[in-house]
């Protein structure tokens, strides 16, 4: 994700903007009303808005149902309908695995279960790498059998 | 006391305030379709109807009056909710510099005026607050309409609004004191008095906000609107007693409201406000003699060009601070220009203790004329920023 930064409009709101990986600023200003504005900043003037869209408590949950919010949990559940007897789930590190790489882990050839992503703090390390450090607290979104996560549960927690 | 009037002056009455109301609601209309401020319209209405104006109305001038001082207790009662606890919290600690060099560079030209003017130190003080507090609520609304607010240079803008909220907690009792004609001691005393009890409510309200609120809080709109409305007059009358003055009474309550009740409250309120504040501004010009708007219409214009350019040069500031690049600077400065509410507030304590008898027409003469070109210079602020940046050094266009 990108690094979103905040600002506190006093009397006003709370705006939140982040660069895209265009280069572009957008930002989001939430008005204590509940309304919202879009920001796409300009980009020879890059105070200033060049074009500002005003969103209603309903546009807002139109426009993020559209961005794909919602899609993302509905295709989770779906995989999770279509294999059947395939579980997704996250699960802390504990101190004792801190600074072990996943292969040394021996995670997937004890229960089965693979890392498919590590959290960290803010960030989400999509498909890390075997070589991949973990440290506690990491947080591993794992998937596998039900049984084998639950001893991935205990083997990652010790 | 209009209810125990004879019934012919019941209908006399309500013939004008209808009258009035109806008038103020097509100003308001006018002024809504030109996306301007209608308090310049209101005063120029007052003047119009007042003594000396054009047509003269055989107004309740009691009703008025107390309708008027109702909306003077409104308008500070919402901008002490304007802000939470914790915005005038890290307002202060964020915006302190830029609200130092507003307070300077914006309150000296006004009390320097009243100086030059031969006016008392009294009225002097009083016109540095009328050139210092920018109008919170023309900016708001300027901004909004503009597509300003998500703009990066609009922070430096509310902070400097935020300051100045806070300032008016200090400024007020000072006022009242000065204005209440007391002797050294006397006025010292009190002005201790004062400020203490600011300060106590001030750090009240920052710790236990919350608790207040949830005191206050009620599902029932009714019952919310009934309790702040009541506890607002109630500390407002004591604080007059005291000799503290009613508006700060009022911004006490304002400011120890916080949280969710506080948003509820001001939407409660708002509609309430428009009205009473309203009356206050018709007030005003009513009591100022039309005729006696020519001869300071040079002063106050000066005056009114003076203050624009202090109140750019503020903005410009703060935001170079902010890390704004010029145009934003511009727009920064330009936005804080307009002054109206709490001008025409600070100049109506004045007027009400009779300190200087050019008083009122000088702030209506002001107030009028920033009311009105401060929303229109700042619409205007990008092609300024581009008109002036072609005679500038080639490295301000370099980056377009």
């Amino acid at each position: 994700m990108s690094d979103v930064s905040e600002t506190q409009l006093p009397g006003v709101g709370v705006r939140h903007d982040f660069i895209t990986h265009e280069g572009e600023r957008i930002g989001v200003l939430s008005h204590r009303s509940g309304r919202r504005e879009l920001l796409l900043y300009d980009r020879e003037d890059p105070d200033s808005c060049r074009s500002v869209v005003h969103l209603d408590v309903d546009d807002t949950r139109t426009l993020s149902e559209l961005l794909g919010v919602s899609k993302v949990s509905e295709s989770v559940a779906a995989v999770q309908q279509q294999v059947e007897g395939l579980a997704i789930d996250w699960l802390t590190v504990g101190p004792a695995h801190a600074g072990t790489t996943i292969a040394d882990s021996e995670l997937r050839s004890r229960t089965g279960v693979s890392i498919v992503a590590v959290v960290r703090g803010d960030s989400t390390v999509p498909a890390p790498d075997p070589s991949f450090a973990l440290l506690a607290g990491d947080v591993a979104v794992v998937v596998g059998t039900p049984e084998g996560i639950a001893t991935a549960f205990d083997l990652l927690q010790g | 006391m209009v209810l125990a009037a004879a019934s012919s002056d019941v209908a006399l009455v309500f013939t004008e305030l209808g009258l009035i109301v109806l008038g103020l609601s097509l100003l308001a209309r006018l002024s809504n379709h030109f996306g301007l401020s209608p308090i310049p319209l209101y005063l120029l209405a007052g003047l119009a109807i007042g003594e000396g104006g054009i047509v003269g109305i055989e107004l309740s001038e009691e009703f008025i009056e107390v309708t008027a001082e109702i909306g003077v207790i409104l308008l500070l009662l919402t901008l002490g909710l304007e802000y939470t606890a914790e915005e005038l919290r890290s307002g202060l600690r964020a915006g302190l510099p830029a609200g130092a060099l507003d307070a300077v560079a914006n309150f000296t030209p006004g009390l320097i005026a009243g100086m030059v003017l031969g006016w008392s130190l009294t009225a002097s003080v009083v016109l540095g607050g009328v050139t210092w507090i920018s109008s919170s609520g023309v900016i708001a609304k300027v901004l909004d309409d503009l597509d300003r607010l998500g703009n990066r240079e609009t922070p430096s803008i509310l902070s400097i609004l935020v300051l100045e909220d806070l300032a008016m907690a200090v400024y007020l009792p000072v006022v009242a004191v000065l204005l209440s004609g007391s002797g050294v001691v006397a006025g010292g005393l009190s002005l201790g008095v004062a400020l203490v009890t600011v300060a106590v409510v001030l750090a009240v309200a920052l710790r236990y906000g919350d608790q207040i609120s949830r005191m206050l809080a009620s599902r029932s709109d009714e019952v919310l609107l009934l309790s702040v409305l009541g506890l607002t007059l109630l500390v407002a009358g004591l604080a007059q007693r005291l000799q503290v003055s009613a508006a700060i009474g009022a911004f006490l309550v304002g400011i120890a409201v916080g949280g969710q009740v506080s948003d509820r409250a001001t939407k409660l309120i708002g509609p309430l406000r428009d009205l009473f504040a309203a009356t206050f501004f018709l007030f005003f010009g009513l009591q100022v003699d039309p005729g006696s708007l020519p001869p300071v219409l040079a002063a106050a214009g000066a005056l009114a060009t003076v203050t624009a350019a202090t109140k750019v040069v503020t903005g410009w500031w703060a935001a170079r601070r902010a890390g704004v690049a010029r145009p934003g600077r511009i727009r920064a400065g330009t936005a804080l220009v307009a002054r109206g509410e709490f001008s025409i507030v600070i100049a109506g304590l004045g007027v009400a203790a009779g300190v200087e008898p050019a008083l009122g027409a000088f702030a209506a003469a002001y107030v009028l004329l920033l009311a009105v070109t401060g929303p229109l210079v700042t619409r205007f602020a990008d092609e300024l920023a581009r008109a002036t940046s072609r005679s500038a050094p080639p490295t301000a266009v370099s980056s377009a």
